[in-house]
């Protein structure tokens, strides 16, 4: 009830913006508000490192005079502050150039409807308990083995915001959201190898959480597993990315097909609509109205309703990741993406993580990758890589310091199985994937 | 004192917050068991414009204000922070991070003048220093001029980035200092088509300076004829090699190797807590002799420069590996307290919302002895890397990585073809151990680079002569 009236407040400030841009001449306008809440609460060898209390807030305001456009945007939210900002946005207006495609959606793709996604529950966790829990968390990982020799801690961290957004065409709108994690980094040592790795879990509703001493556990075992990895020598073979990994595939095949990289033609994936461009099992698709999940929203950063739809279906691509700028300098229609995608979901297979290793068989297990190395223009991929040696589907020993590299258009061709070993913890909820062939490099 | 009195102007003033109130809220911070406590003032206008398809297409204006709190007690840190700087909403924060601690008797400060320290860049503001309608002049003509340069450019985008930072430290022994931070960054990206293939190059730098920067020598002209130079190059690229073999980095930017392979493992923070890969080898070789290291945060008017650091510690030359041999780490005052050592002002933090933690500021190697052409034609066979984007490094095993943008094969001493752009991946610990080679031709990078560190962005600058490395992994795709 508390955040209706708080949202209600917002909405009637950011009427008042918009307003307020009219009257300096605006011929349309756009404005967001948010406020944000928090807690991090951090600890190392069983006692507190940090507290921190999170209290922010923020406007921005997109103004158009035709089609000139400005932005501007503020922390400081004072009636005077909030004038200024909406005259610095209008001032810029005056300088940029008429751009076609510029402007506010098309009034009948803004969302009308509003169903409750349930994404706001507070967690009213004090200090002490955060504290304690994430004590609870890093002790069951620093005394799991002899072998975990350091910490670099726990932490808790649990966050609310507000955000409203309107725009001139009448639209005003805005939700709570929460988001909790609890997360836990140890090192391990055996001779001179010492490595470091960490687990976490997210939730918008902390019951939702893994608990304490499982997220312990789980770091524990990942840094152990990693002791003295070695490199691999220079070759070719199958690599399967675990989930966590694959879903930064998933990502840079988003990047590729994103209004921004189409209409500057900065993509491997150009023209690429109506194409094979996965093999023909393989079925991607948005979820934006799922019930408490981390990318659900009814409508994306410019007002416009989200859809439920399939991005490929098949392996053909089906649909773009589309702005209203983006779309309009393609001639298309905005896919609700502004912002990015929602809850984008492969279709998985029949194969649990264990079945995925022996279906690779012998070949490289990533659960890591380092550094940017992909070229959006070319596809040209080349990463460094970490993970897991696999020979007749059992794991051999862990690799580290190699690379793995190909072409994003070929290996997404490549990929020849999709595990049911689903990591829900972010916007991209994909399983482990298989890809046929890369290349390693190393010693 | 001039620069204390703009940082009132622009910060307290219009809060009406005056000297006695941040003794109020420091006072309310310390008690007996406090060991260290900060309040940290800024207000931060940024804009940026951009300029794509011929035409100026987007413009912004961004002001990020408010003030942070911390007080600290050994190993312990509370922190809160607002963006409404009030004297009762601060008041309240300093309450909120006081609970760290025991209770204990509050304690009188008393604001005193801080000495005077070095500056290293005027306290400009770049978003005055040109009218609008000329900083959009700037643009068209670096837009225009570059199209000329070759019939295969098919997109130039230009943009044109502005900060002025004014912050105000306060401590618990009662100094209240202040810096004024200009920071200006011009970027240049084009594509170029040849027989439908497509390729992208971008060049672009800066400095702790305003918009003249890129007037002054046509150096927004130069960022343009790099760009289209090195999109060129890349059209004609073959396939990189994969596998471990000798790398020749280029002077500049490829710096960013000392960066990741050897910058983060030095942080105060990783090492006080042992979890870097060169925690307790203070003493120790862990690059050949030929390899001396510096973090210097007192270069003129550089990226990656500080006046003083986010603590109010002046920023130095921190000497890090000397002739092959490590020498020290870089501090903020926590870590350096719990260290029993000095702060050297690489405390820094993103903004007011964000704990201070050890960070570089310009990271470089100093030239050595050989000519850079007589080590290209040392090499029989390798790989000569020219230009660099960003890395990552893993601090506790040491494994960096970092991608080549613009990449040559070296055969029979002579640079040959071309090769498409590739990750090389090594060892923090023991990549220097293998410099054979160190050119006489130190640069600094031009001024674009960021460091990301636990969600934190600062600028940062590099820079390093022409190295040769005897075996780095390659991750190409011909095998």
């Amino acid at each position: 009830m508390q955040n209706q009236e708080q949202i209600n407040q917002l909405k009637n400030t950011v009427q008042d913006i918009l307003d307020e841009a009219t009257k300096q001449g605006a011929s349309a306008a756009e404005a967001g508000l948010s406020q944000e809440n928090g807690l991090s609460v951090s600890v190392r060898l069983g006692d507190v490192e940090t507290i921190e209390h999170h209290c922010g807030q923020g406007l921005g305001v997109t103004v158009y005079f035709g089609q000139r456009k400005g932005s501007a945007s503020t922390t400081d939210l004072s009636p005077v502050s909030i004038k200024e900002t909406v005259s610095a946005a209008c001032s810029i207006a005056r300088y940029t150039s008429e751009d076609e495609c510029s402007g506010l959606p098309e009034q009948e793709l803004l969302a009308t409807e509003f169903p409750d996604l349930d994404l706001n529950h507070p967690w009213n966790v004090g200090v002490d308990e955060a504290i304690a829990l994430a004590i609870e968390c890093e002790d069951a990982a620093r005394f799991y083995h002899a072998e975990i020799s350091n910490s670099e801690g726990a932490s808790i961290n649990t966050h609310q915001g507000i955000r409203v957004m309107g725009n001139t065409l009448g639209f005003l709108q805005g939700y709570a959201a929460t988001r909790h994690s609890l997360s836990c980094s140890v090192l391990a040592q055996r001779g001179d190898s010492m490595q470091r790795d960490y687990w976490y879990t997210v939730a918008r509703n902390a019951v939702n959480l893994e608990s304490a001493v499982e997220v312990g556990k789980k770091a524990a075992e990942r840094t152990l597993r990693r002791l003295q990895a070695r490199s691999l020598s220079t070759r070719q073979c199958p690599v399967l990315y675990c989930a966590e990994a694959a879903s930064g595939l998933l990502s840079s095949f988003i990047g590729a097909i994103s209004g921004g990289n189409l209409y500057r033609k900065s993509t491997f994936l150009l023209d690429a609509l109506d194409t094979q461009v996965f093999p023909e099992f393989v079925h991607i698709h948005e979820q934006p109205y799922l019930k408490g999940a981390l990318g659900s929203s009814a409508y994306d950063g410019e007002g416009v309703a989200t859809q439920t739809r399939d991005i490929v279906s098949d392996g053909i691509l089906r649909g773009y990741v589309l702005s209203t700028y983006s779309a309009r300098k393609l001639g298309l229609r905005s896919t609700g993406n502004a912002g990015g995608v929602h809850n984008l979901t492969i279709d998985t297979g029949m194969l649990d993580f264990q079945g995925m290793l022996k279906e690779l068989n012998t070949g490289l297990l990533v659960t890591e990758l380092m550094g940017q190395g992909v070229n959006m223009v070319t596809g040209d991929y080349s990463r460094g890589a970490a993970g897991f040696w696999v020979e007749n589907g059992e794991i051999q020993y862990p690799v580290e310091e190699i690379t793995i590299a190909g072409n994003l258009k070929d290996m997404l061709k490549n990929v020849i199985a999709v595990g049911n070993d689903v990591d829900y913890r972010g916007n991209i909820r994909t399983g482990s994937i298989l890809v046929e062939r890369m290349s390693i490099a190393g010693e | 004192m001039e620069i204390l009195n703009l940082a009132r102007q622009s910060i307290l003033m219009p809060a009406g917050i005056q000297d006695g109130d941040i003794e109020k809220i420091m006072s309310r911070l310390l008690s007996s068991s406090v060991d260290a406590a900060d309040i940290y003032f800024q207000s931060s206008h940024f804009e940026s414009w951009v300029m794509e398809g011929g035409i100026i297409k987007e413009g912004s204006h961004n002001i990020e204000q408010g003030a942070g709190v911390r007080a600290v007690s050994g190993e312990k840190t509370g922190f809160a922070y607002s963006d409404r700087i009030e004297l009762p909403v601060l008041l309240e924060a300093a309450n909120n991070v006081k609970a760290i601690v025991r209770q204990g008797q509050e304690a009188q400060v008393g604001l005193t003048k801080a000495a005077n320290w070095p500056q290293y860049y005027a306290p400009l503001n770049p978003l005055k220093s040109l009218a609008d309608q000329q900083k959009i002049d700037l643009l068209r003509r670096v837009d225009s001029e570059t199209r000329k340069l070759d019939s295969r450019i098919e997109e130039v985008i230009v943009s044109l980035v502005g900060v002025h930072d004014s912050i105000l430290v306060a401590s618990q022994d009662g100094s209240l200092v202040a810096d004024v931070r200009p920071l200006v960054r011009m970027n240049v990206t084009v594509i170029v088509v040849q027989n439908g293939q497509r390729e992208q190059g971008s060049m672009g730098g800066g400095g702790r300076s305003d918009y003249s920067y890129f007037i002054d020598q046509n150096t927004a002209l130069e960022y343009g004829r790099e760009a289209v130079r090195q999109a060129l190059v890349n059209l004609e690229a073959v396939d990189a090699p994969a596998g471990n073999m000798t790398v020749v980095l280029g002077p500049g930017w490829p710096g960013i190797l000392l960066h990741e392979a050897i910058g983060h493992g030095l942080e105060g923070d990783f090492n006080r807590k042992g979890t870097s890969a060169f925690s307790g080898r203070v003493g120790e070789r862990v690059a050949s002799d030929l390899c001396t290291v510096v973090d210097d945060g007192t270069l003129p008017g550089r990226r990656g420069s500080l006046s003083i650091d986010d603590e109010g510690t002046p920023t130095e030359k921190t000497v890090l590996i000397k002739n092959g041999i490590l020498k020290g780490y870089m501090q903020d005052k926590l870590n350096a307290r719990l260290m029993g050592v000095k702060p050297t002002g690489n405390g820094r933090r993103e903004s007011y919302a964000h704990l201070p933690m050890p960070r570089m500021t310009n990271t470089y190697m100093l030239p050595g002895q050989h000519n850079p052409e007589e080590i290209i034609r040392s090499v029989k066979k390798g790989l000569y890397a020219k230009n660099f984007g960003g890395g990552q490094v893993d601090i506790t095993s040491g494994k960096f990585v970092f991608s080549a943008s613009e990449a040559y094969l070296i055969e029979n001493g002579k640079i040959t073809r071309a090769v498409k752009g590739a990750t090389l991946i090594g060892n923090g610990p023991d990549v220097l151990t293998r410099v054979s080679m160190v050119g006489t031709d130190l640069e600094l990078d031009s001024g674009v680079g960021t460091c990301g560190k636990d969600g934190q962005s600062v600028p940062v600058g590099v820079g390093q002569p022409t190295l040769k490395i005897d075996g780095l992994t390659v991750g190409g795709t011909s095998v």
